[in-house]
């Protein structure tokens, strides 16, 4: 509940934040290549409604948010903010949840293996693993893969999308995942070692369970859940990578689209981005604070 | 010590028992721990010297960082005077990577410290107030928590153009958040300590009691999270580098050298590959150390 109210003030601060410090920026989405006529460019402005005061035109595009309308690209002719967002997502899309299934399944698996053989030769390499993946950028992984398994070997493409075929999603789901797999399994490690210590695993294991079954129907269910409170930072950071992955890979993705945007200065894409992503998060936010609540019985909801 | 058994009593037998008592204080606890832990003084070591290498290394090299030499262009390494080879404009990689390392390493230290001074500040006072202050103050860094930091600072390098300055504060003032929050954890359990209590009830003023008991007790999660946050700082610049919206040309920092590399690599792969290792090893050794420190100072987690 208590997230909630903090939802809808964050997603007004964003949309406010977002609104002026686009504003603030010297140029604007008309005075790009070509150099118009001023009277023209005042002229295109008014059109717009960009020739009123600040704040006129703030509580204008308020009131178009909140109804739904994110109005018309500034440098796409004939597409709207939606349009945009709309042809564009399912790339992210598909790498992103590609990538959070990979590092989910791979970063648990990794993290309990490490936890069952805790100080031994296997929690080292995994450990090891883990802090070289956390402290290498997206954006050295990237480029080292497409050299070795690109231009070298030859193995996969080196980039672009080809309507999404398998050979072409590998490299960028890893490059996206490899980072989130280290996090994760060293959040997994963390908490199944001290799962492992607790009470209720001493008694399963004074009850007699089977090894298997205490580790997986009791302990695994307390471990994982630090990992649904990173639920959300672990997507803001797919996010983040994805602005590198899809401009190193040469995808057609939402986040090659907001960069571009930004440096073109089309306002209202850049804030129907910033508003949609942002929007994403805290959705993801709360939907892992209901998680915690169904997963942890300690945990009420108020 | 069997003086002390001796002449219990005796004023000097006191004075000696309380040096005999004295031993150890908590810090050098931490610091006998933290020399123990191989993987954190072999980082420190390192780190010891990309520092020395960042600071004296460009007035070594036979070049500047942005010297154009028309004959010796895309040199591999070991060839001519280019000990790592040189680039598409003829200019020596050593050299670059060295400024690049120092730029960098100072981008960490500056946007560090500013998200120190403003995360202590407003995480202690809003801990040591407490009530609605508290309340209001923690809100806002949920608040700004949930944005998807990164848009806003591409936003904020895309209106004010690539500034030195800018970027430091941009990074830093992002950074501050969690900072805030771990100080005001740390602060509001302290306030209900003993030693507190016990300081108040001997009649020290409010301010005696913050510098003398608060902070050098709030020092030991700071510095752990401090030494975690340079890298995260560092991996931002870069980033910010990478997307074209960071340092400028000629000016280098080790996301530009490896952004310039990744273009080039197959031409020229020494060009992607010496300064993705610095990076690497440099992320490295900050995160081991900061994992040593934690480790040190806080031995229950380990």
């Amino acid at each position: 509940m208590r997230r909630l109210i903090v939802a809808i003030p964050t997603l007004f601060v964003v949309v406010t934040v977002a609104f002026f410090m686009m504003r603030a920026a010297p140029g604007n989405p008309f005075s790009g290549d070509r150099k118009l006529p001023p009277e023209i460019e005042h002229n295109i402005m008014a059109k717009y409604g960009m020739d009123k005061p600040l704040p006129v035109q703030y509580v204008n595009y308020v009131g178009g948010v909140l109804h739904g309308d994110f109005g018309p690209s500034l440098k796409y002719r004939d597409k709207s903010v939606l349009d945009i967002i709309a042809q564009n997502y399912q790339v992210s899309l598909k790498i992103g949840l590609a990538a959070f299934a990979i590092m989910v399944i791979v970063g648990v698996t990794l993290g309990v293996i490490a936890a069952l053989r805790q100080n031994g030769p296997a929690d080292y390499t995994v450990m090891s693993i883990a802090i070289v993946g956390i402290c290498i950028p997206s954006f050295v992984t990237a480029p080292l893969l497409q050299l070795v398994f690109g231009s070298q070997l030859g193995w996969l493409p080196i980039g672009s999308w080809n309507g999404g075929a398998l050979p072409n999603l590998v490299m960028p789901v890893l490059v996206l995942a490899i980072p989130q797999i280290a996090i994760i399994s060293r959040l997994t490690r963390a908490g199944m070692i001290e799962a492992l210590k607790s009470n209720y695993v001493r008694t399963a294991r004074a009850k007699g369970l089977p090894e298997f079954t205490i580790v997986v129907k009791h302990a695994i269910r307390a471990a994982v859940l630090p990992l649904v409170s990173y639920l959300g930072p672990a997507f803001a950071g797919l996010m983040t990578g994805s602005l590198v992955v899809e401009r190193i890979f040469g995808l057609p993705g939402l986040g090659k689209f907001f960069v571009n945007s930004a440096l073109q200065r089309d306002y209202t894409v850049v804030m129907g981005m910033v508003i949609f992503f942002a929007a994403l998060i805290l959705v993801l936010n709360l939907l892992a604070d209901v998680l915690y609540a169904v997963l942890d019985p300690r945990v009420r909801l108020s | 010590m069997t003086q002390i058994s001796l002449a219990p009593g005796s004023l000097r037998n006191a004075a000696l028992m309380e040096r005999a008592v004295k031993g150890r204080s908590l810090w050098d606890d931490a610091r006998r721990r933290l020399f123990r832990n191989k993987a954190a003084v072999a980082s420190m070591i390192v780190l010891g010297l990309l520092v020395l290498c960042a600071v004296i290394g460009p007035f070594v090299t036979p070049y500047a960082y942005d010297e154009i030499n028309k004959n010796d262009v895309w040199l591999g390494p070991l060839t001519g005077d280019h000990l790592i080879g040189s680039d598409a404009l003829g200019r020596d990689l050593l050299a670059r990577l060295f400024t690049g390392l120092g730029v960098s390493l100072a981008i960490g230290a500056v946007a560090t410290t500013v998200s120190l001074v403003i995360g202590v500040a407003w995480g202690a006072t809003a801990g040591y107030i407490g009530g609605v202050v508290d309340e209001v103050m923690m809100r806002i860094v949920d608040v700004l928590y949930s944005l998807p930091y990164i848009f806003f600072v591409i936003i904020l390098m895309v209106t004010f153009g690539s500034n030195f300055i800018l970027l430091f504060i941009a990074i830093g003032a992002v950074e501050w958040l969690t900072m805030a929050r771990i100080v005001r954890g740390q602060t509001l359990s302290l306030k209900q300590k003993e030693f507190i209590e016990a300081a108040r009830a001997a009649g020290l003023t409010r301010k005696a009691i913050i510098a003398r008991h608060i902070v050098p007790n709030l020092l030991g999660p700071v510095v752990v999270y401090v030494t975690l946050t340079i890298p995260g700082v560092i991996l931002a610049e870069s980033f910010l580098s990478f997307l074209g919206l960071g340092v400028q040309p000629p000016m280098a920092s080790l996301g530009t050298l490896i952004s310039n590399g990744a273009a080039d690599m197959e031409l020229a792969p020494w060009l992607l590959i010496f300064p993705s290792i610095t990076m690497v090893v440099t992320l490295m050794c900050f995160n081991f150390i900061g994992d040593g420190l934690r480790d040190a100072i806080d031995p229950k987690d380990r």
